[in-house]
């Protein structure tokens, strides 16, 4: 293109040679930023099926995901670990049940009813609650979650499946609230006043009107709750009791796909079947948290496409 | 016009007594005492300390269009809300002085905002239909009423759409997403919406400020063949749109900003466009500022 007003020799005076190659790196170092994010995902992936390929080969996908026997250890090892992905998916189940509710009516009532001063301490209060390390969550969850799980049902241990989803519930608490409350509000309010002036009162507006609005935004915030939920090891390792067998129930002990890698990745021998099964292991983990957040994301896409956000 | 009518009553001394009498037979004959007619006496409007509006005193007759116009920021659309209590929503808003809907005040203790709104619609500037069907759209509101048959549900909804000129448009279509019509199809949805819980006012806030002109022509006809069953309240910016569709024309002005809005002159639209009483009306509908 031509500069009609100056010359093109005389704009490009002003620049040196100094100046043109500064923006020249600058402009590569923010590019390659901006692809690093990429490349690190695509190596841990890559990563990830590496170290997979001897178990792959020795034992096969099928066998370790469907087996249930879990003795690593033994000789020779049996690295079923359908009790692990089962473990994960009832502690992530129980979580949901208690923080899908509750987090829901919190989003819904610091949205649509909560005055200004107590939306501003409570949203700076839940996000503060995302920045508690778990650690501290699973020494709560020992204290008092456990024991009282264990006198509610009269069971021999308190460390069960339902301690661990409670307390992982109220961890995904943050995320669930917080961005279903960005949902909620990303709705026009031309919407609720719609609503309102056709004689509806502000409860029937939330749920006729605004809910429905946002509901693939709570979707989204309700999928990251689960990524969360799944993708969490310190709490769930101190309070599930860790047991390695297929679950009956909520009030036996479970072991999770991260309580496993995170308690035997010290133990085993390096290169070997038993260390290979484990990044199978977190392979199923980093797959079924990819194409949770990949979801969530595209959900939430599309509603800031349709509201303009 | 009615402003001046009620200053001369109550300046009346007791010698002109017949001639205020006169007067408040010209006031009786000028406010159709019909269903959804409104009677607004000395209403203010507070944000805050500040006080916007200051002794609106107007009437709105029955089955008929008043226009309010003036300039941006003069209290107009704050005034509409002001006759559905829509106000109440935004917080922080303080409304004094009486408004009376078919003699009833609206601001009383024992009003239900809510079941005010059934009787008062309103169909703002921009179209905002709900994210559902063009049919669930306009059978929200009677839904809320509780009404819940098929076929109650389905007159209401033709009846609705016909009146607001939009169902040789779309009768085929009502289960289709009322976010495909186009935005002038959207506002008519919008005003079948408002129709649909038999509202006796619809108030408009410019409802055609962000229509096409085929659009904003296709609302104008709507409001005059509506205007035989409702009592219509609207706001324009457009003179000709005020002089086109409305019986009764009120303008309001804020002459400093420090000071609340007025209501300068409220009468016959034809009078307030040819020949009207306060030379600042004149200068507005001229164009001369605003």
């Amino acid at each position: 293109m031509t500069d009609t007003l100056r010359p093109s020799d005389s704009r490009s005076r002003g620049r040196t040679a100094l100046s043109r190659a500064a923006e020249t790196f600058a402009k590569g170092f923010i590019t390659a930023t901006g692809w690093l994010a990429i490349v690190v995902l695509a190596a841990i992936a890559a990563f990830l099926v590496w170290n997979s390929l001897r178990a792959l080969g020795e034992a096969g996908l099928g066998r370790i995901v469907t087996g249930t026997d879990w003795y690593p250890t033994s000789s020779p090892g049996k690295f079923g670990a359908a009790p692990l992905i089962v473990g994960s998916l009832i502690v992530t189940l129980v979580a949901l049940v208690v923080a899908v509710p509750v987090g829901l009516a919190a989003a819904v009532y610091l949205s649509e009813f909560a005055g200004r001063r107590l939306k501003e301490v409570s949203k700076a209060v839940i996000e503060f609650m995302a920045a508690i390390p778990s650690v501290v969550y699973g020494l709560v969850g020992v204290a008092l979650v456990v024991p009282a799980v264990k006198r509610a049902f009269a069971l021999d241990s308190g460390l069960t499946a339902l301690s661990g989803g409670i307390v992982l519930g109220v961890m995904a608490l943050p995320t669930i609230v917080s961005i279903s409350e960005d949902a909620l509000h990303a709705v026009p309010s031309s919407l609720r006043h719609a609503s309102l002036a056709l004689g509806n009162t502000r409860w029937q507006t939330t749920y006729k009107v605004t809910v429905p609005a946002a509901s693939s935004g709570i979707f989204a915030a309700v999928m990251l709750g689960v990524g969360r939920a799944i993708g969490e090891t310190m709490a769930v390792l101190m309070l599930t009791g860790n047991a390695a067998v297929m679950p009956r129930s909520l009030l036996e002990s479970v072991r999770t796909m991260t309580g496993t890698i995170a308690a035997e990745m010290g133990e085993v021998v390096q290169g070997g079947t038993h260390y290979s099964v484990l990044f199978v292991v977190g392979l199923v983990l980093f797959a079924a948290t990819f194409s949770i957040n990949l979801a969530a994301d595209l959900v939430l896409e599309k509603q800031r496409k349709r509201w303009g956000v | 016009m009615v402003t001046s009518v009620r200053s001369a009553l109550t300046t009346a001394v007791p010698t002109l007594r017949e001639t205020a009498e006169a007067a408040e037979n010209v006031l009786e004959e000028t406010i159709v005492r019909g269903r959804g007619a409104f009677d607004l006496q000395s209403v203010s409007v507070a944000y805050g300390s500040e006080t916007v509006i200051a002794d609106v005193t107007m009437g709105i007759p029955s089955q008929a269009v008043t226009a309010l116009i003036g300039p941006s920021g003069c209290g107009k659309s704050t005034l509409l809300r002001c006759l559905n209590r829509m106000n109440d929503e935004i917080g922080n808003v303080r409304v004094s002085g009486t408004i009376a809907l078919d003699g009833v005040d609206i601001m009383a203790r024992g009003v239900d905002p809510v079941e005010l709104r059934m009787r008062v619609g309103q169909v703002f500037q921009r179209p905002n239909p709900f994210p559902m069907s063009i049919y669930d759209n306009v059978a929200y509101g009677p839904r809320t009423q509780g009404i819940r048959h098929r076929d109650e549900l389905d007159a209401i909804v033709e009846d609705a759409l016909k009146r607001a000129a939009l169902w040789d448009e779309v009768k085929g279509s009502l289960k289709k997403h009322a976010f495909d019509l186009s935005g002038g199809q959207q506002q008519r949805l919008c005003i079948a919406r408002a129709l649909a819980t038999k509202p006796e006012v619809l108030l408009m806030d410019e409802p055609a400020s962000a229509l096409d002109p085929i659009s904003t022509q296709q609302i104008e006809d709507t409001i005059a063949e509506l205007k035989r069953s409702v009592t219509i309240v609207i706001v324009t910016h457009n003179m000709q749109q005020a002089a086109r569709v409305s019986d009764q024309t009120a303008f309001m002005l804020r002459e400093r900003l420090d000071e609340p809005a007025h209501l300068i002159e409220v009468g016959e639209t034809r009078k307030m466009f040819t020949n009207p009483d306060d030379p600042r009306t004149e200068a507005y509908i001229t164009g001369r500022f605003g």
